[in-house]
């Protein structure tokens, strides 16, 4: 047990000596947040558009005048003629043209439709289509508001759209969650391991290895504080999601720290296995940021969704334990589900983070033959 | 068999189609200072991971304080010290929380390690370094805060490789005078070095060539039967015989 908190003590201190370390461990999550909360966002504000009203009627002033309070444009230019469309999209501030036809009201009323044609500049292909989507909903708005009023014949099927458990579409509230995967695994997985790594260069380990001391104490010995750091640096992200960027928190926190710390452990073991594979602290350090960071990123459904990934990649990414802390995450925070409906997942969690620690404890015993 | 702190037959440990160790004899006395030979690549360190329960042999016997490095390594750890090649102890911790740490890990309670962390300091002389982190202190000082703490809980055999490699002569000086104060409290001591005057300090030598041990005896019973008039002589003769090259 003295041996044990020794172990402790002395990782503390050492975390707590190395400026580089702190630097990561409580600079990053909060650098990591700030960033991803502030500059990457899916919604857009403010994107410049154009109209070009070749009818001039009531109905499309009204519709021109909704599009340019909306919080989402900002209108920019009349055009008078098709020919001017590609010159203003050359010029590069313009997004969107919004064409309405000739005779759009009259049309409207005796037709019973009259057409609205929206051209975005796809250069930018995920811009275009948010703009393009924000400008469909205003005009249905718009059509509801006039079926509604019986000024225009009654036109077909509406659809009634609702957007549950995140009705503004804020990115943040997408983003947080995996913000926390992917700090818990920089912070548990590269920092482990890199800590282990560098006591076998420096050749401690040898030392601790011919020592009584059993070698699965030297993991738990080596892991534990990074489990609380951990700890304290989810209770961190989730104080600035909540105060700064007002992410809701509508599950249980006793229920959200349970999967976190499943999640950690997790990383952890897998922050061993690397350490046992690893002879130095440069290969720990890639391998840790290759093999588990950008798996995190990029696979786990945190930016790109897993749903629009190619399938063989949609397989691999049963395999990274971020996919599926993430949807527990989203689940807790967002939709505020427990255990009964989160079983799968977490079962799914646990059966990854014991095969690891499987993996890491073997591996590190064979070290010792 | 009582007396022999190290005895070894036919150790032998081989890395694919490499034969590192290639069965060793060895006896090691109680309370002796053994002096462990041989050229680099000879083969050495393999034998001394064995013999500490870092590496399990590929064939061959060998018995630890008694115990057999097959089925008792865990006893032969808590009767062993071990003071590795490298520098290894802490460079951000300082003196103190070194020993407080190792001491630890051999299983000192609160008490002993007390005790222990005034009576190291004390003997190593490094009551001005008590606060200043390992990192920043002279090699030499280092290698025999090291070579205390090794023996923090008082082992019945001290392993040291190469302890006094690139430390200069009057601090080695010193550190063969703690091992002999060592070896009279009765704690064998078993050594690797490249310094050949430093084998003439050793009760007993063998010389390792080509992972086989060539010759062992007392220093001066070496030099007769080599006819040399120092150990570097005859270490120089074996070496010579070597085949495998540098490294």
């Amino acid at each position: 047990m003295n041996a044990f908190m020794g172990f402790v003590v002395k990782e503390f201190k050492q975390i707590y000596r190395d400026t580089r370390t702190l630097v990561v461990l409580f600079g990053m999550p909060i650098i990591m947040l700030t960033l991803f909360g502030f500059a990457i966002r899916n919604e857009v504000s403010n994107a410049k558009i154009g109209v070009l009203d070749l009818s001039k009627d009531e109905v499309t002033r009204e519709l021109i005048q909704k599009l340019s309070v909306s919080k989402a444009f900002e209108l920019n230019a009349y055009l008078d003629n098709y020919d001017q469309i590609e010159e203003v999209f050359k010029q590069g501030e313009i997004k969107e043209v919004v064409v309405f036809e000739n005779n759009f009201a009259n049309k409207l009323v005796k037709e019973g439709k009259a057409d609205v044609q929206v051209i975005t500049d796809a250069t930018d292909p995920n811009l275009a289509n948010i703009v393009q989507s924000y400008t469909g909903a205003i005009i249905r708005d718009y059509v509801q508001e006039i079926n509604d009023n019986g000024v225009a014949v009654k036109a077909g099927i509406q659809p009634s759209v609702q957007m549950m458990y995140n009705p503004e579409l804020k990115s943040v509230n997408l983003f947080v969650p995996g913000l926390i995967a992917v700090i818990l695994m920089l912070i548990s997985a590269l920092m482990t391991s890199i800590s282990i790594t560098r006591e076998k260069e420096m050749g401690n380990m040898e030392i601790l290895l011919v020592s009584p001391l059993k070698p699965h104490y030297i993991i738990i010995g080596k892991v534990i504080p990074y489990l609380l750091l951990s700890v304290v640096n989810v209770i961190t992200i989730l104080v600035l999601a909540k105060f700064i960027f007002n992410v809701p928190f509508n599950g249980s926190y006793g229920f959200f720290f349970f999967e976190s710390i499943l999640f950690i452990v997790t990383a952890l073991a897998l922050g061993v296995f690397i350490s046992s594979v690893a002879q130095n602290q440069q290969t720990a350090m890639m391998a840790s940021l290759a093999g588990l960071l950008l798996p995190t990123v990029l696979l786990s459904g945190f930016i790109f969704p897993v749903e629009s990934m190619p399938l063989p990649l949609q397989v691999v990414s049963n395999i990274i334990p971020a996919k599926w802390f993430l949807i527990i995450v989203r689940s807790i925070m967002l939709k505020g589900s427990g255990l009964l409906f989160l079983w799968k997942e977490t079962l799914i969690l646990a059966f990854i983070a014991l095969a690891f620690i499987a993996l890491s404890l073997k591996k590190f015993k064979v070290r010792l033959q | 068999m009582s007396e022999l702190a190290i005895s070894a037959k036919g150790l032998t440990r081989i890395f694919g189609d490499f034969t590192a160790v290639d069965h060793i004899d060895l006896d090691v006395k109680k309370g002796e200072i053994f002096g462990f030979l041989g050229a680099n690549g000879a083969g050495k360190t393999t034998a001394m991971k064995m013999l500490t329960g870092l590496l399990s042999p590929s064939s061959g016997e060998a018995k630890v304080s008694g115990f057999d490095v097959y089925t008792e390594a865990e006893k032969i750890k808590k009767r062993i010290g071990y003071m590795s090649q490298k520098f290894s102890l802490y460079d951000d911790l300082t003196p103190e929380e070194n020993i407080r740490f190792y001491g630890g890990v051999y299983g000192l309670n609160d008490r002993e390690l007390k005790d222990k962390k005034d009576e190291l300091i004390s003997s190593v002389g490094l009551e001005q370094f008590r606060n200043k982190q390992v990192g920043s202190l002279p090699l030499g000082w280092k290698q025999k805060l090291a070579f205390a703490i090794s023996i923090i809980h008082d082992p019945k055999i001290v392993f040291l490789d190469e302890p006094t490699g690139g430390v200069d002569p009057v601090t080695r000086r010193q550190f063969w005078e703690r091992i002999y104060e060592v070896a009279d409290s009765g704690i064998t001591v078993f050594v690797t070095t490249h310094y050949m005057d430093e084998a003439e300090y050793c009760d007993r030598v063998s010389i390792m060539v080509d992972g086989r041990i060539d010759a062992i005896d007392s220093p001066s019973g070496l030099k007769s039967s080599f006819n040399a008039s120092s150990i570097e002589e005859v270490f120089i003769s074996l070496a010579r015989s070597a085949e495998r090259g540098d490294g």
